[in-house]
């Protein structure tokens, strides 16, 4: 059966200060109302691993809340760059930050072996950059069978991965559908894995391109219903574009930010 | 071509992007310019392109240009939706991707691109998203098309950071003075066209490196009324589809 557990206690359980934590998510089911939470929560020195940081990032880094950043491309979608992350690398606020830069395929390969419990995962051809350069986690290993060269990424077992899905079932197995990013990947590599849900529903319908999540790889379910917000839930709610748009201007100045933090999260209390 | 519209600089640009998109390719579509000339495409020249999407929508028909790579559009109008694992191993390292398009932050002579910093890596003036996909698609896509504005410190002799590695294949870069493409020996970027009522002379103004012509540098053909007007209300039902909202945030 579920275990009833409130985000609060899910999070204060599972997520500890310096810990490598995995808010998966592409710009669908991104895990809001958790992060939120950690933020509340005031956690510090995390190392934070995601494809795309994007705003829940920008907050978690402006709030102080990380050490350490991997990822593959860190952008507001469809509107621009992220201020509270520019200015952690640009300007050292509130702290420095530690870079580990990827590529959407390395960062990805690097979960697929995570998963499997492999030391590395590999991609053909990881071209001559800069970013090759900067990053040491990234290297390269020759074939035994063809002796061809490949890039070899090490593996990423996060300490926990959080993710957000459509429903659970009683006894605590996870459906999401429509886009799935890495989240699969990312919640086998994890020690512990904390899910959010819309709602609990007595039995799955079949749905397209739907992935279920048994109950036993999961450390705790959460109903947290709107928990994506201002991202979407396929089937459920739509993307809040203007916010996304609005955080441009909310996130540029440090007084804005910190008062537009202090008014919509730190004020606010999980369900 | 009747030219009674007066289309902009970046109209064209969109427009001579959405001209390069074939029925039946692969075309692996990046957010912003791409997205938009892939929708116009759909509607104007190729209707059976395959839309690919980093974010593993496959097959996508979107109706409006979508405002990330992960729109509910792209993934209600997909074929399928592939993982992002998936998409990286199984699409772009599998050969199945035709043509990528691209945007950049700065490209040099020989088609790099840097989307990482601008400025010193250590302390950026600029420290913008990152690579994103846009190393693989350039690594395995078997050609590439680049959408980006033409001006000296987009074309640059030297980039701050090299993000992306040239592709293997062709490279044609696409912006809003005319077309630059790889010169088959050489491999470096030339200009091949010119858009109407632009020089080559300002063409290499904008250019930061001594950029060389063609042969024969052609005249691009100029929008007709009818793919401007598509694109126009392309771009107003894109604004009218993301502004609805039906929840507060």
């Amino acid at each position: 059966m579920i275990r009833a557990i409130c985000l609060r206690e899910a999070i204060a359980e599972f997520v500890h200060d310096g810990d490598s934590i995995a808010l998966e998510g592409f710009s669908h089911l991104i895990p809001f109302a958790a992060g939120h939470e950690i933020i509340r929560q005031q956690r510090r020195n995390l190392t934070l691993i995601r494809l795309t940081p994007d705003i829940i990032y920008d907050q978690l880094i402006g709030m102080g809340c990380a050490q350490r950043l991997v990822f593959s491309w860190a952008g507001n979608p469809g509107v621009g760059l992220l201020h509270r992350f520019r200015e952690a690398v640009e300007k050292g606020w509130p702290g420095k930050l530690v870079l580990e830069v990827h590529t959407h395929g390395s960062l990805a390969a690097a979960y697929v072996a995570g998963a499997a419990r492999l030391p590395f995962g590999t991609m053909r051809g990881d071209p001559d950059t800069d970013l090759v350069k900067r990053v040491s986690t990234v290297s390269a290993v020759e074939c035994p069978f063809t002796g061809e060269k490949l890039a070899a990424v090490r593996a990423i077992n996060p300490d926990v991965a959080i993710i957000h899905a459509q429903r659970a079932d009683k006894q605590g197995n996870v459906q999401l559908w429509g886009i799935l990013g890495v989240q699969k990947e990312a919640v086998y590599a994890a020690s512990r894995v904390i899910v959010t849900v819309e709602e609990i529903c007595e039995k799955f319908d079949p749905v397209a391109n739907g992935m279920v999540i048994p109950s036993w790889i999961v450390s705790a379910t959460v109903v947290a219903p709107g928990g994506a917000r201002p991202s979407y839930t396929h089937g459920y709610y739509r993307r809040d574009n203007a916010f996304y748009q609005q955080w441009d201007s909310i996130a540029r100045d440090r007084g804005r930010f910190m008062s537009w933090m202090e008014q919509n999260v730190l004020e606010y209390v999980a369900v | 071509m009747s030219q009674d519209l007066n289309y902009t600089s970046e109209e064209m640009m969109t427009i001579t992007a959405a001209r390069r998109f074939r029925d039946n390719a692969t075309c692996f579509v990046g957010v912003g310019w791409p997205s938009t000339a892939a929708c116009l495409a759909h509607l104007l020249y190729a209707p059976e392109a395959i839309l690919v999407y980093e974010s593993g929508a496959i097959g996508s028909r979107p109706q409006v240009s979508p405002l990330s790579i992960a729109d509910p559009e792209l993934a209600d109008t997909a074929v399928f939706i592939a993982t992002v694992p998936e998409v990286f191993s199984h699409w772009l390292q599998g050969g199945r991707i035709d043509i990528g398009f691209l945007g950049a932050a700065q490209i040099d002579r020989s088609g790099n691109i840097n989307s990482t910093v601008i400025g010193d890596y250590g302390i950026p003036k600029v420290r913008m998203p990152g690579a994103g996909g846009a190393p693989h698609i350039a690594a395995h896509a078997k050609e590439i098309v680049v959408i980006v504005r033409q001006h000296p410190k987009a074309f640059v002799s030297r980039l701050d950071f090299l993000t992306t590695a040239r592709c293997k294949g062709p490279t044609t870069v696409i912006t809003d003075l005319g077309i630059l493409a790889t010169h088959p020996t050489s491999g470096e970027l030339i200009l091949t066209s010119r858009h109407p009522g632009v020089s080559v002379e300002q063409i290499r103004e904008s250019t930061g490196w001594p950029l060389i012509s063609a042969d024969r540098v052609e005249e691009t053909a100029a929008p007709s009324d009818a793919e401007v007007l598509a694109l126009r209300e392309l771009n107003d039902s894109t604004q009218r589809a993301h502004d609805v909202k039906l929840h507060a945030a």
